[in-house]
């Protein structure tokens, strides 16, 4: 008969926690081998791929890619004897995971401090002694705090363990910071149902509450489209959606506030005739070495970038806030902030000044093309020197820019547009466009900013310049 | 790689190249003359077994079934190679990732994995094997090591002469290791003493994240320069090599004349452990450099060479590995956790008072726990 089997996510580093679900490799359906990978997770030390410890038919995915998911619950449940007749019982978790991971218990996370203050009847927990995580690992990242589980306590217990119903007869039992949340979420104690120990109400179940009152739908009005949102919460006067920020989001969010609020910013801007430029482009497109590749105007920017950077190698540095040092990079890597289906990274090119033309044609495409598909290493985005932000396809002018964190300035290169311009005395249509160079103003000043600005703008505005340079 | 220093390959034996040809050696050809085609098959079948049997842990590992596991792939030729030269009397020290001379100092492979599911600290009787319990603190083993050979001389079991009493101890542990005061210590103690011991470091160049760069300015095998110990580097991926060169620091540690330095250079090729990602520190390409050096596929390439490697046989370890996989992994799986009052137990080898009363208080106050019964 079917017999189903759930995989419960497992702890792949020491001491994680969560990770978030990336991609699933298996659909509901699918034949699946012992060892074959079924989904990759990201935890908080790497990508890792996670191989099925059955053979047999998918018969459900039980978490969406996006999701974090905390360690020990089922992601997975597969029919390990599908040619079976009979439905079987529900499926149960692998019985061996919980020998490694173990999942916390309500009363493992009431905290240690304001176990029992102010209840009338002393809990369990308690007489507990705090059993905190050693944060000893072999490869050294630490336990995450907090993840220490502590276990019910027998001895000192005036109440049954689970036999409590809280009732008219009994004042409400709850723990100081847990009325302050339901005061502050306008819940009534006396309605909720407690799941802690001696019928204590527990933070989970005023948030449980919460939820099973909470408008579960967007209100929407007759002209109104329809949400165009399906995951999240809705807020309880279903007026708007709540979304928990994950991986991707959380860390550009943490990276942009990091660099906006400790690097003084500074953004000059420089229009430009680019229409030798563009022919440029063109003629490397017809060009049979350049077959292969794509060429498009973002190159020949790249390209002088770098050569400004090689007449102003002051640009290339970092500020080390602890050392009080100015760190300048002997070596370009240039990084090309990339919209991605997983949101936005910056992937740079290891040791770009270093490659030619046609080199470095490849290696942006290469790196377009990782960023796309979703495969860019952490490797390919760490390091980077300095960065350019290609705005222009989405049809804008330009911007201001946020420096990627631990580099000192960034180009934005705007679209190219046919425009008026005076060109050797007279009004002609020429190809023009607005590049933006922001920069770090404690280590880069005013006038190497727009030096920098000016050879970028002279490369584009003449090529042959490029010549000169090189 | 700059000329002298860790990463170079100057004064490399090497007696099987990269693409399976068999070089000569004036100094080491005659400790592996002796290996008929039957030993370099027992030398492929292990290193076989033991790349399947890792592979398949490090999968239990990523289904939740073992706590961390380390990987040995890569370091096979080092560790069989090695493991082959070993006689009964020789007594080894391993630090964590020695599973290949695990394998030939007749563990069972499958209960290593009880360390790493959390269920013992050694699975195995070490004076059965004549293996020591793998050490997970750094180095400190080879202080352990060199104690164990002194006293092996002391109780007259080196220089005999007889071939069925001397013994030498080996000590296995990695570049990072070298960077420890125990080291340097037991380099010492070992050559004042004329300790007999062989210090058999697998270079696999990173302490986790750490380049062997970092570690020192020098080729490691001239650590033991330094205190009078004779050193030799060998190909680490040559399993061949690395047989010969320890057979030969074997006999000159049993036959008296003290400690000798073996460095195998080699590379891991997968993680420090499953806990680490090694793309953030080492390039793809360097991995692929190594691919390319790989022991098993060397050994291979030379039985095919020489017609020594039929499909039957090969058939039959692919069997025999599929077979280990399959054991393992229904047999971890089966695995309950252990009765925690077991950690008490070999604490000293007779009785004693006050280690009783902590296993008595400790039985009460795992009693103390609601869910004890769940857990026990």
């Amino acid at each position: 008969m079917p017999t189903y089997q759930q995989f419960n996510l497992p702890d792949a580093g020491e001491g994680l926690t969560e990770a978030d679900i990336v991609t699933w490799s298996v659909a509901v359906g699918d034949t699946v081998e012992v060892n074959q990978p079924i989904v990759e997770i990201e935890t908080a030390k790497s990508l890792v791929e996670l191989p099925s410890p059955f053979s047999g038919v998918v018969t459900k995915l039980l978490v969406e890619e996006g999701e974090t998911v905390e360690v020990g619950v089922p992601i997975l449940e597969v029919d390990v004897d599908p040619d079976g007749a009979a439905p079987a019982e529900p499926s149960e978790p692998v019985a061996a995971a919980d020998a490694v991971a173990e999942q916390p218990s309500p009363v493992a996370e009431e905290s240690a401090t304001s176990a029992g203050a102010g209840a009338p009847a002393p809990s369990a927990a308690a007489a507990a002694p705090s059993e905190e995580g050693s944060g000893a690992v072999l490869v050294g990242y630490g336990v995450k705090a907090g993840s220490a589980t502590r276990r019910e306590r027998v001895e000192g217990s005036l109440e049954p363990i689970g036999g409590f119903e809280a009732s008219g007869d009994y004042p409400v039992l709850a723990k100081p910071p847990v009325r302050k949340l339901a005061k502050e979420l306008g819940v009534d104690l006396t309605t909720v149902t407690p799941s802690g120990p001696g019928g204590l109400v527990t933070r989970e179940d005023v948030e449980q509450q919460v939820k099973a009152t909470a408008a579960q739908t967007l209100a929407t009005y007759p002209e109104d489209d329809q949400p165009w949102l399906a995951s999240g919460t809705t807020t309880r006067d279903g007026r708007a959606t709540r979304v928990p920020v994950k991986s991707v989001r959380k860390r550009t969010a943490d990276a942009m506030v990091q660099s906006a609020f400790t690097a003084p910013h500074v953004t000059e801007f420089l229009t430009v005739d680019v229409t030798e430029t563009m022919n440029l482009v063109a003629r490397l497109k017809a060009d049979r070495d350049f077959a292969d590749v794509r060429v498009t105007p973002l190159l020949i920017v790249a390209k002088a970038l770098l050569l400004a950077v090689r007449r102003h190698p002051e640009v290339n540095a970092a500020w080390d806030e602890s050392a009080r040092e100015i760190v300048y990079k002997h070596y370009v890597n240039l990084g090309i902030a990339a919209s991605t289906p997983r949101g936005l990274v910056v992937p740079n090119i290891k040791d770009a000044h270093r490659l030619p033309l046609h080199a470095l044609a490849v290696e942006l495409q290469n790196l377009t093309a990782e960023a796309r598909n979703g495969s860019t290493s952490p490797r390919a985005m760490s390091d980077g020197t300095i960065t350019i932000t290609n705005i222009g396809p989405l049809g804008i002018d330009t911007g201001t820019p946020i420096l990627n964190p631990g580099e000192s300035a960034i180009l934005a290169f705007g679209a190219v547009r046919q425009q008026p311009w005076v060109h050797e005395g007279e009004i002609a249509i020429r190809w023009v466009t607005t590049l933006a160079l922001s920069f770090d103003h404690r280590l880069i000043d005013g006038e190497l900013g727009a030096r920098v600005l000016a050879d970028v703008g002279r490369v584009m505005q003449d090529p042959s310049q490029g010549l000169v340079w090189a | 790689m700059s000329a002298g220093g860790p990463l170079s390959t100057d004064g490399l034996v090497q007696l099987l190249t990269a693409d399976g040809q068999r070089t000569a050696h004036e100094q080491f050809d005659p400790y592996a003359d002796h290996l008929t085609a039957d030993d370099l098959r027992a030398m492929w079948r292990d290193m076989t077994l033991v790349r399947a049997f890792d592979k398949e842990a490090t999968s239990l590992q990523r289904q939740g079934e073992l706590g961390l596991w380390v990987q040995s792939w890569g370091q096979e030729g080092a560790q069989i190679g090695s493991g082959h030269a070993l006689n009964g009397q020789d007594f080894v020290f391993p630090s964590y990732r020695e599973h290949g001379v695990a394998l030939t100092r007749g563990v069972d492979l499958v209960e290593v994995l009880r360390i790493f599911r959390g269920l013992q600290h050694g699975a195995w009787t070490p004076a059965e094997h004549h293996f020591h319990l793998y050490t997970l603190v750094i180095g400190s083993h080879a202080l352990h090591a060199t104690g164990y050979a002194m006293a092996m001389a002391k109780d007259g079991l080196v220089a005999s002469g007889d071939p069925a009493k001397d013994g030498a101890v080996v000590a296995y542990f990695g570049d990072g290791a070298t960077s420890q005061g125990d080291v340097a210590e037991a380099l010492t103690f070992a050559s004042v003493y004329d300790a007999p011991v062989v210090f058999f470091v697998q270079n696999n160049q990173y302490a986790i994240s750490e380049s062997a760069t970092r570690q020192s300015r020098v080729p490691i095998a001239d650590r033991g320069k330094g205190v009078g110990i004779p050193s030799v580097r060998v190909d680490g991926n040559d399993v061949i090599a690395s047989h010969a060169v320890t057979r030969w620091a074997l006999e000159h540690a049993r036959s008296g004349q003290g400690p000798v330095l073996i460095e195998a250079f080699t590379y891991r090729m997968g993680a420090h452990t499953t806990s680490d990602d090694p793309t953030r520190y080492r390039p793809k390409a360097e991995e692929q450099l190594w691919a390319e050096r790989d022991p098993i596929a060397r050994l291979e390439a030379y039985l095919t060479s020489t017609g020594e490697l039929s499909d039957d046989f090969r058939t039959e370890v692919e069997a025999e590995a599929k077979a280990l996989g399959e054991r393992t992994r229904t047999t971890v799986r089966a695995w309950t956790k252990p009765d925690t009052l077991g950690m008490f137990d070999h604490v000293y080898a007779e009785p004693h008072a006050s280690v009783e009363a902590e296993r008595a208080w400790f039985d009460r106050y795992q009693r103390s726990f609601a869910d004890q019964e769940a857990t026990r």
